[in-house]
């Protein structure tokens, strides 16, 4: 299966390369979209950042905290999960300058793409914490530890591993959307894109170089991520076995 | 006073007539889903690899690119080959061909639950591979996933505000026109977001309820 997804993954990058070398004068077009590239990196990580913290926080707070916070984390997650990442990331930017509060265009676009990721991330993270064998907990209550405790030690880390694969998907989904932050004036690729295309109307050869960039970036987060999972998988076995 | 009732009053059936937009770019998306979805899943279990291969790289690559950029790329580059859409269809398109992928997989995982024996049933009793498809795989395939399907209705219908980059006159756009002409963005981009919110509980409480119900019949 993996290996079938790799040599998938290598097919498109390389047609996808094909494509785009065939394209005469495309060099002009690739300084700009770097660095319009580089502002997207910069958005997914810094957003990933946000939605890994906002996730963990959120996930166990509506586990196992009392029932304030488990409300909050609740309203939290289904606020975010319930509308549209555009229409939160415009409620940031429009409206929130209307209660006084004006923050940068960028850190309204970190803190609205990890919010809603995070929103997302929460469930995994509960889902995966919730999949430890109850077994597990029981050993923790007969060796007497304490409940933080249990969960650093005992039940986070084996939940770590069942939580890798579905955070690729929402990483990548993470830079899917940052493409929205173009819409709030970011000069992200997406962004970068269309002036270009404003001023060249050289709309399928800008387009395509784009799209391959985008999936380039994916690709990188795939491959990262499965090769932490068999890290994180081999390092989980090594301390069952001790 | 920050939130003006009388102009929240004012703008709520405008933004009601912008909401059957929506509503109709996410109906007619999702049927476009569904089918392409279908179509994908079948193309990538083909035998032959020239047929799976390509199919496969395409899901891959439309999947781990930005939905924004596959709007633009419809509605700006096909005019360049003749094709002019406009920014209803090309934006209806965009989402049925990105959703479509997502089905795709939804589709092949209740593909893959269809027991082995089932095939060979099919094959012992001279069925076509049509009428194998049609009659024995599809109606015991689909119902599993149906609500997993549910949830990427709920996902294409909050992408849809994406339309508003290509000016379509939906939800968002009619909110930003709105917000942009008084002034007062504090409304009717709060309003848009409570129609999401409560569109989406709705959809997902409809779900859970049509998940149950497969259950039940799936039981006897």
């Amino acid at each position: 299966m993996v290996m079938r997804k790799l040599v998938v993954v290598a097919v498109v990058s390389f047609s996808a390369g094909l494509v785009v070398a065939s394209f005469a004068g495309f060099r002009e077009f690739i300084p700009g979209l770097l660095e319009g590239a580089l502002v997207t990196i910069q958005i997914t990580l810094a957003g990933a950042v946000v939605a890994v913290v906002c996730a963990t926080v959120a996930g166990l707070a509506k586990m196992y905290a009392p029932w304030p916070l488990r409300w909050l984390a609740i309203a939290y997650i289904e606020l975010f999960r319930g509308t549209s990442a555009l229409v939160q990331l415009f409620w940031l930017f429009f409206v929130l300058p209307l209660f006084g509060i004006t923050l940068q265009p960028m850190t309204v676009a970190i803190a609205a793409l990890g919010l809603n990721i995070g929103a997302y991330g929460a469930e995994v993270v509960r889902g995966a914490v919730a999949a430890v064998p109850r077994g597990q907990w029981e050993a923790t209550v007969a060796l007497n530890m304490s409940r933080t405790q249990a969960l650093r030690r005992i039940i986070l880390p084996q939940a770590f591993v069942a939580m890798i694969p579905p955070w690729g998907n929402l990483f990548i989904e993470l830079l899917k959307s940052t493409a929205l932050v173009s819409l709030i004036t970011i000069s992200d690729l997406a962004f970068r894109a269309q002036q270009m295309n404003q001023t060249t109307f050289r709309t399928l050869e800008i387009f395509t170089i784009v799209l391959v960039i985008y999936l380039a970036i994916a690709s990188i987060i795939t491959v990262g991520m499965k090769a932490l999972e068999q890290k994180a998988a081999g390092a989980l076995a090594r301390g069952r076995s001790h | 006073m920050l939130w003006d009732w009388s102009y929240a009053f004012e703008i709520l059936p405008i933004l009601a007539q912008a909401s059957l937009v929506t509503v109709q770019a996410t109906l007619l998306g999702f049927v476009l889903a569904l089918i392409l979805g279908l179509v994908f899943a079948l193309l990538r279990m083909a035998r032959a690899p020239w047929i799976a291969l390509p199919v496969s790289a395409f899901v891959e690559f439309i999947r781990s690119t930005p939905l924004l950029i596959q709007i633009f790329f419809l509605y700006f580059v096909f005019p360049e080959f003749g094709v002019s859409l406009d920014a209803f269809t090309a934006g209806v398109i965009a989402l049925g061909l990105h959703y479509g992928t997502y089905c795709a997989e939804v589709y092949r995982a209740g593909l893959d639950n269809v027991p082995r024996g089932q095939w060979e049933a099919s094959t012992a009793l001279n069925l076509s591979p049509f009428h194998t498809f049609r009659d024995i795989i599809i109606p015991q395939a689909i119902p599993p996933v149906v609500p997993a399907l549910g949830n990427y209705f709920v996902a294409l219908f909050k992408e849809t505000p994406l339309l508003s980059a290509i000016a379509v006159l939906e939800l968002m756009q009619q909110a930003k026109i709105l917000g942009s002409t008084t002034f007062r963005y504090i409304e009717p981009i709060t309003l848009v977001g409570l129609f999401f919110l409560v569109f989406s509980l709705v959809a997902a409480a409809l779900i859970r309820m049509v998940e149950r119900r497969l259950n039940r019949i799936g039981a006897r």
